[in-house]
């Protein structure tokens, strides 16, 4: 017998996860002398009250799209993808190195060599502790956060060395060409006769976002691969029995989610700053693992988690405008709330809502 | 003479430099060796240190910073507990959400305290740890060799720096001579044998995050009143998690979690005291290698080409007592 419907699993459960989260940073608000109501409304009215709100909203949930469906990913197999940081980061250089190597005439011309380079060299930066992992039996979460670190070395080096743009003394590449910048919401609804925000950074990345996660969809849902994974993560042992090699399934999910961590590059790099500069990732590799736990690791709930998450980063810096006694930092909290609440205290919500479903059940029979 | 004064300016600094990778790393070894994994020990460290600094200040005695900033660290390795021993969740993911947790609310509560950006107000006088100047060490200073190794190195440390090389001892006695020792060891390897001798694996959890709790309040403390004289934002900068990567080089052993913390120290006081390390004028060790190699030489470790380091065998395992 089901202990409680599926509804309450999936909705019920992770709402009622969040409105915790929500209450106690509602206390913290409280707690620092200032109205958690006003700072809702500010937030809500910063995220999404404006075009350009509105744009970088979009902007930051396509990042977070990209984060959570690579943590995603490897949750399904079992494996816990902490590196998407690092994956990202690493990934920068492969769009730098693609964008620098042509002076192309066409955006649509770059961006197939572009997405190919982000997601070689995050998925490459995924590897090694994939195969550390399914041949060595080096725990995944150590190494990833190791390779985190080793990853903003590489950069360092990399982009004070070789990678510099010699005419200044930040850590940064020269610009990319001109032609190849990937077309922003403004450019492409012009034409339409929607006004947009000129200055918001969404861009072209956001449908992309949107692709990779139907492709997700399908891969987990409807593929061989996908069912081996999700076996794999569900059994490891049964898995191995039914004849599926635990090595391959763990490199392949490492490699796909390392390729898909690296994909947010395209939106940073290519789309927004068009060169290379050393912190580009800022945390949206670790927001990741926030919405994949949301998101129940399904694409449909990530998409949903990942705009929740841009609303509130965007809101956050527009509260930093409106009530300066409350630090953007706030986000921070309220992100560290979800992931404790949705993911490490599920059971503390989920046993009892289960209990009171079996008690709802016996009193119907 | 030169050479060598030089040498004792590096050892001070990868001693000073250790200091709160040693409180960090030993903090986690306890949590660990009860089957509790801990990634969340960057997190209890930063709000310890911020705890520190702001209780320093406000009474303007180091020692209350010590004691508020065990306290939040403890209060913070409880919310760990909470949601790996008595909800059974992920432990990573409790550990993750602490190290977001901190990162967000010292900032906030900073801010929202002194205006300063997430800082707090710079510590002077007895609101910080001093150097303190052990007998003998300037009449001492002229003997050759043992003189400066004496009166620059040994002495002329700060409270914290002798308490963290006598918890090493004091953290090997209790493992490996304490019955509580034992039985938080047993924990870690086999909860179901320890819950079958009647003891309650729970409490050996809770008293074990109890510990870590504490030594991450030291550490933190070290890090804003004694190495540094105020809180900085993020000012832990990874630590937590070098010091999780000196635990494995340790191999979940104190006295191994010296060397390693002293050697992590020692590779970061040469990245500081010198960034670009010419080798013969055949080629340059770039800084950013040297600040890597700590990262990479934990993943040799764990690759296991270089000795083999096993993780204490229920670690990360939530335990589901028979019914």
């Amino acid at each position: 017998m089901e202990r409680m419907p599926k509804w309450a699993d999936v909705f019920l459960v992770p709402f009622i996860n969040l409105v915790l989260a929500f209450l106690v940073s509602g206390l913290v608000v409280l707690a620092i002398g200032e109205n958690p109501l006003d700072a809702i409304y500010y937030m809500v009215k910063g995220a999404v009250g404006t075009t350009s709100g509105l744009g970088y909203t979009l902007y930051y949930a396509t990042n977070y799209i990209f984060t959570g469906l690579a943590v995603a990913v490897a949750f399904q197999a079992r494996l816990f993808n902490i590196g998407g940081e690092g994956q990202a980061a690493i990934a920068g250089i492969g769009v730098a190195l693609v964008m620098l190597a042509f002076d192309w005439p066409a955006w649509w011309l770059a961006l197939p060599f572009a997405i190919a380079g982000a997601a070689a060299f995050g998925a490459a930066w995924a590897f090694i502790p994939a195969w550390l992992q399914a041949k060595r039996g080096s725990h995944i979460v150590i190494t990833t956060i190791m390779f985190n670190f080793i990853g903003a070395a590489l950069m360092g080096y990399l982009l004070n060395g070789v990678l510099k743009n010699p005419n200044t003394q930040n850590a940064e590449t020269v610009a990319f060409p001109k032609a190849a910048a990937l077309p922003t919401a403004y450019d492409i609804l012009a034409p339409l006769g929607i006004p947009f925000s000129k200055s918001a950074p969404l861009n072209i990345s956001f449908i992309l976002a949107l692709i990779c996660a139907w492709l997700v969809w399908l891969l987990i849902w409807r593929t061989r691969l996908g069912y081996q994974i999700r076996a794999f993560g569900q059994s490891e042992s049964a898995a191995r029995y039914a004849g599926i090699s635990a090595v391959r399934v763990t490199i392949i999910a490492m490699l796909i989610s390392g390729g898909l961590a690296g994909l947010l590059a395209i939106n940073v790099v290519m789309g927004e700053q068009e060169r290379l500069i050393k912190e580009f990732v800022e945390g949206a590799g670790f927001v990741g693992i926030a919405v994949a736990l949301m998101g129940r690791s399904h694409p449909f709930g990530i998409v949903l988690a990942a705009l929740l998450f841009g609303m509130l980063t965007q809101g956050g810096f527009e509260l930093l405008w409106e009530m300066p006694g409350i630090s953007k930092e706030m986000v921070l909290v309220i992100q560290a709330l979800i992931i404790l609440f949705t993911g490490a205290l599920d059971n503390m919500v989920r046993v009892p809502v289960e209990r009171m479903f079996l008690w709802l059940g016996k009193g119907r029979a | 003479m030169e050479g060598f004064l030089q040498l004792i300016l590096t050892l001070d600094m990868s001693i000073r430099l250790s200091v709160v990778l040693l409180l960090a790393c030993l903090a986690g070894l306890f949590s660990e060796r009860a089957g509790i994994v801990d990634i969340g020990l960057e997190g209890k460290m930063l709000i310890a240190a911020f705890f520190a600094a702001a209780v320093s200040f406000e009474t303007g005695s180091a020692w209350m910073g010590v004691l508020a900033a065990m306290a939040a660290s403890l209060a913070f390795s409880m919310i760990h507990a909470i949601a790996s021993i008595t909800y059974r969740g992920n432990q990573l993911i409790s550990g993750v959400a602490v190290n977001f947790l901190a990162s967000g609310l010292t900032v906030v509560i900073g801010n929202a305290w002194y205006r300063k950006g997430g800082q707090t107000p710079t510590l002077a006088g007895d609101a910080r740890f001093r150097e303190i100047t052990l007998p003998f060490a300037d009449a001492l200073r002229d003997v050759p060799v043992l003189g400066p190794i004496y009166s620059d190195l040994i002495s002329g440390q700060n409270a914290l720096v002798y308490i963290a090389f006598a918890i090493v001892p004091l953290s090997w006695w209790i493992l490996y001579r304490t019955r509580f020792g034992l039985r938080l060891r047993a924990v870690g390897e086999n909860p179901a044998s320890v819950d079958t001798a009647g003891i309650s694996v729970v409490r050996m959890r809770y008293s074990a995050l109890v510990i870590t709790g504490i030594l991450c309040g030291l550490a933190g403390a070290y890090l804003s009143t004694a190495q540094a004289a105020g809180f900085g934002r993020e000012m832990t900068a990874g630590r937590g998690y070098i010091a999780l990567a000196a635990l494995i080089f340790a191999k979940w052993r104190p006295w191994y979690a010296l060397g390693a913390t002293l050697l992590f120290g020692l590779l970061e006081a040469i990245s500081n005291l010198y960034p670009n390390i010419d080798v013969f004028g055949i080629f340059t060790i770039p800084v950013q290698f040297t600040q890597a190699l700590p990262y990479i030489l934990t993943v040799v470790i764990l690759a296991g080409f270089i000795g083999k380091a096993i993780p204490p065998k229920a670690g990360g395992e939530p335990y589901v007592k028979e019914e």
